[in-house]
């Protein structure tokens, strides 16, 4: 056997290796749990670099009724390394409110800091972030449903695949780490394997019965590598109330920086 | 007619077996349908889906959210809250509380959102947070805050803060998977659960759900406890008259066959049963004694008057079978126009008894003469004892009959007098009586907190976000201190107060500042800022609907019953009409429907009370062929109904839901022993060409017995009805009682002297 031979065999040997390292690690060796976490951290991962962007959203609420309502709301979001998303959200409508921001430092641990800026006092006022749980003006969403979703903010369980409209699926639990606080126990989140976009999430509340089904649709792909949804629609199951936000004007890379997210950047913004 | 009864007679003695066998079959299949017969348990069954208040009531439901609720009140042995250890049991059980099924928002003082300016901030936070910890200071801090705060007082926490209720809101889902049963039942756990855990605690429970459970666990409590009373009576009562164990036997198989058959229908046909329609059985029971007393009475006088078993049996069927008829015909009649009630309870109840009348005819004509002509019944021919009482009521009767005519006809009139002091009422909650922990616990809330009759007002500002215009919310708020100033009012639940003390917060908790803000953008935000800080499910949404165009505020009272609620609400509608005419509405609430449901349901059973009458008084002219007595029968037919009216009256007074099916029901009821004695009356007069005199004395001698066991029975029945724990069962129990005694008194005493003053001269 020539000396090139041999060369070849040994890399042969060491794929062989490689790939049963794989398949073991994929496999045999990972609980649910780091399963679990490793789909976050990919989830995450791949949104990694984004920046900072800014989009309009509008808010339909809709009770039993089929009674309707709408909020539109500017945000802006600044990624921050090493630690949680800054974002701030502006509200236009209803009249009453309009001008009204609110600011957000999320962070992967501890809890998150939040202001809002009220026009008609002309103040900032901090908001007790403890209360995560609540609903965010009026709607099916909690302030932590929109919340940055922090990878370290809940545990994880990988419980299998699923078809989701047309669309593989990794089927993963999260637990909130601050139970506390949290108004659910539980979350199942469905994300499509190809993209690991966010597709589907059931929450369960305190008493473990299934609360609300949040759906996502219509990803866009922005600078060929950040997914974004046009839709987002919450379902409570147990009022029959239901919300969609629907996003519009993703612009990527708008030259935010930090001085736009803080206290005195609130009050300018109109 | 004469040739048919002699016909049935010879058949069902000829065919005895084969008839035997068939309804015995006939029996076991339709009871069969048992099986299905399921109990309701909603407080909504009494309402039609055709009822205006419960629509009112559904559209704000679904504008806001439709909830029950769990009602925790706690009591310290200590008469004070403000302890360590009470403190720690409200925010423990408050925790728990998240966890119980269906809950979907749990209020207690320990998790009450305080709010309060913190250097330039708004802080809102737990009133109550780790209670274990808390210093004497604190406690003190905490008791102030509590006992001046609107929003608590008088609704979770009382004056003297020695009482404290947490309230959880329970949602029943659109999918049907809501079980009270499993809410029940894990309520009671967690109230065993807290007793355990803190015995220095009183702890009461009692809401929506356990009103409901107890609906539900009515009718089968009524069940257990009178039917089997109700039988021994019966059993009894038939012993003592008929003196024979095999014609008990066969009675006993008549009641309990009709019994089982119209509850099997009742299955088949998916009736639901209800506190009210599961007394069916027990009606059914009594009214169906009476076809087979008449039945074996008669076999027994024909053979004490030595006639053959066989020859007995045809002949008591010959001449009663026409008497016989009439009486189920019209009793179903009396029942069947209970349709005509708004409440569907009543509508059930009515069918079942209808078809239960109707299958006692059936097998007391087919199935118990059959029956007797296969067993060795036995009766001794002796002379007549048993007449004696009732030959000498006749000759009483027929010698004092001026004097008994007047006196009858003054007690008629001054009993009836009585009606005038009747008026319209019902206490929900006293529907149920104290064997119900449930009563236990909304008495002692009623007397220490606000009490469970709730009005609801959604007071819509027209235009979206308008609940933060100033002058809505001025005249809102002025609303809610109108009510405040109301004796009966215990608390009144507005967001206003949320307002005002938000403008406090907002200006450094200056006192000066508890008003509500003057500029509607203003109002917007606060109400932003507030909502931003509540923690899941104490958000604002069962109070504010989605485009903030409208609130509801919630006005609860102890128990004032109906009428009082009604006053209540049409004095707050009035308030609007004058101060705010813009937004006036209706009150609503389960209050409110159940003070409109007895007023509906007596308008609408009276059309059926007519029609009943009517109906009733064609069959007895058409049966008797006689115009003359079949009007004469409207006296003591219709008259026992308004002497019993009047007795209440005068005793008791209210009236309510129970007692507005009476007198439809009453009527087919009574009507029978006045069809009894009048069919022997004529007979006499017809066949045997009897004076008035004699014709009275024959009806004496040969209903008289009749007439007095299946009164007996009634009386029994409706008697054992009257201790049901179920208000509306008990009511209607009593009632009917006294109807029926009346009845016999004029059957016996006023019915012949009336005969007597019109066909005496003939």
């Amino acid at each position: 056997m020539t000396s090139y031979g041999r060369f070849f065999s040994h890399i042969l040997f060491a794929l062989v290796l490689f790939g049963q390292m794989l398949s073991i690690s994929s496999g045999y060796c990972k609980t649910a749990e780091e399963k679990g976490l490793q789909i976050a951290r990919e989830a995450d991962w791949r949104d990694d670099g984004f920046g900072n962007y800014t989009a309009e959203m509008t808010m339909t609420l809709k009770n039993k009724q089929g009674k309707e309502s709408k909020r539109s709301i500017r945000t802006k979001t600044l990624e921050v390394p090493g630690d949680g998303d800054k974002s701030l959200s502006i509200f236009d409508t209803p009249k009453d409110v309009r001008g009204t921001a609110f600011l957000t430092f999320s962070h992967k641990v501890g809890d998150d800091e939040q202001w809002l800026y009220l026009p008609a006092l002309k103040r900032v006022k901090r908001i007790n972030s403890k209360n995560k749980s609540g609903s965010f003006m009026g709607s099916e969403f909690a302030y932590e449903d929109i919340a940055s979703q922090e990878v370290e903010k809940y545990t994880y369980k990988y419980t299998g695949k699923d078809e989701y409209h047309g669309q593989l699926c990794f089927v993963v639990e999260s637990y909130p780490v601050d139970k506390k606080y949290s108004g659910y126990t539980k979350r199942v989140s469905w994300l499509d394997t190809k993209e690991y976009r966010l597709q589907k999430i059931e929450f369960y509340d305190r008493k473990k019965s299934l609360l609300k089904t949040l759906t996502v649709g219509d990803y866009q792909l922005y600078l060929e590598k950040f997914w974004r949804p046009d839709t987002m629609s919450m379902v409570n199951h147990q009022t029959g109330k239901s919300t969609v936000l629907n996003w519009t004007d993703y612009t990527f890379q708008t030259g935010l920086t930090d001085k736009d997210f803080n206290s005195t950047s609130l009050k300018r913004v109109r | 007619m004469q040739q048919i009864e002699t016909w049935i007679g010879k058949t069902v003695v000829r065919y005895r077996w084969p008839l035997i066998v068939l309804f015995i079959t006939i029996a076991v299949l339709s009871a069969s349908g048992m099986r299905y017969l399921v109990f309701s348990n909603d407080s909504r069954m009494f309402f039609s889906k055709e009822n205006p208040q419960l629509q009112a009531l559904e559209a704000l439901e679904r504008t806001y959210t439709k909830v029950e609720n769990v009602l925790y009140i706690l009591a310290p042995k200590s008469e004070n809250i403000f302890e360590r250890d009470t403190l720690a049991a409200i925010e423990f059980l408050s925790n728990e509380a998240w966890k119980l099924p269906f809950s979907s928002r749990v209020d207690s003082i320990s998790n009450f959102q305080h709010t309060r300016a913190f250097e330039d901030d708004l802080m809102v936070t737990d009133l109550i947070s780790n209670a274990q910890s808390l210093t004497k200071e604190q406690i003190a801090e905490i008791q102030a805050i509590a006992l001046n705060q609107p929003m608590l007082l008088n609704s979770l926490i009382n004056i003297k803060g020695s009482v404290t209720a947490i309230n959880i809101n329970i949602i029943k889902p659109d999918d049907g998977s809501y079980d009270l049963e499993k809410i029940n039942t894990a309520a009671l756990e967690l109230n065993k659960q807290m007793k355990g855990k803190y015995p220095a605690l009183d702890i009461y429970l009692t809401g929506g759900v356990m009103i409901d459970a107890a609906f539900g666990a009515a009718p089968a409590k009524d069940m257990k406890m009178l039917i089997p009373v109700m039988f021994s009576l019966l059993l009894f009562l038939i012993v003592i008259s008929l003196r024979s164990f095999l014609a008990t036997a066969g009675t006993l198989l008549v009641i309990i066959f009709s019994t089982i058959t119209a509850l099997g229908i009742a299955g088949w046909m998916g009736i639901l049963l209800t506190p009210a329609s599961a007394n069916a059985p027990i009606i059914i029971l009594t009214l169906a004694v009476a076809d087979s007393i008449h039945i074996l009475v008669t076999i027994r006088h024909q053979m004490r008057k030595g006639a053959a078993k066989q020859a007995a049996i045809q002949e008591s069927i010959r001449v009663n079978l026409q008497p016989i008829l009439i009486t189920s015909i019209s009793t179903a009649i009396g029942f069947l126009t209970m349709n005509f009630s708004d409440a569907p309870p009543f509508r059930d109840l009515g069918n079942i008894v209808a078809m239960g009348v109707m299958a006692a005819l059936v097998y007391s004509v087919f199935f118990m003469p059959a029956f007797m002509a296969v067993l060795p019944l036995k009766i001794p021919q002796t002379k007549n004892e048993e007449h004696q009482i009732f030959s000498a009521i006749a000759e009483l009767v027929i010698k004092r009959r001026n004097i008994i005519f007047w006196t009858m006809l003054v007690t008629i009139l001054a009993t009836s007098s009585g009606i005038s002091r009747i008026y319209l009422n019902d206490e929900f909650i006293k529907y149920f009586d104290r064997s119900y922990p449930f009563r236990i616990a909304s008495d002692f809330s009623a007397k220490h907190l606000a009490g469970l009759e709730i009005i609801d007002w959604d007071l819509n500002s027209g235009e979206e976000g308008g609940i933060n215009n100033p002058e809505y919310l001025a005249k809102v708020d002025s609303f809610a201190q109108w009510f405040r100033e109301q004796p009966e009012v215990r608390h009144v639940y507005t967001i206003t107060d949320i307002m005002k003390r938000l403008n406090q917060n907002i200006h450094g908790d200056d006192p000066a500042w508890y008003t509500l803000p003057k500029q509607r953008d203003l109002a917007a935000q606060y109400l932003l800022l507030y909502e931003m800080n509540l923690p899941f499910g104490l958000d604002l949404n069962d109070r504010i609907n989605v485009d903030k165009s409208s609130t509801r505020i919630t006005i609860s009272t102890p128990n004032i019953g109906t009428a009082g609620v009604l006053d209540l609400e049409q004095r707050g509608r009035k308030w609007l009409l004058l101060n705010a005419p813009e937004m006036v509405t209706y009150g609503s609430g389960l209050s409110i429907i159940f003070s409109h449901i007895s007023e509906r349901n007596i308008r609408s059973m009276l059309k059926g009370s007519i029609i009943a009458l009517v109906l009733i008084s064609l069959i007895m002219i058409l049966a008797l062929r006689d115009m003359k007595l079949g009007i004469l029968s409207l006296v003591p037919n219709l008259t026992p109904a308004f002497m019993a009216f009047g007795v209440w009256g005068i005793f008791v007074g209210q009236v309510g839901l129970a007692v507005s099916v009476m007198i439809a029901m009453t009527l087919g009821i009574v009507v029978d022993d006045t069809v009894h004695f009048l069919s022997k009356y004529q007979r006499a007069r017809r066949e045997h060409g009897m004076n008035a005199e004699d014709s009275i004395r024959y009806a004496f001698k040969t209903v008289g017995t009749a007439i007095w066991v299946t009164t007996l029975a009634l009386v029994g029945g409706f008697g054992v009805l009257s201790f049901s724990g179920f208000q509306i069962n008990s009511h209607m129990g009593a009632m009917t009682t006294v109807t029926i005694i009346f009845a016999i008194i004029l059957d016996f005493f006023f019915l012949p002297t009336l005969l007597l003053k019109l066909e005496s001269n003939k």
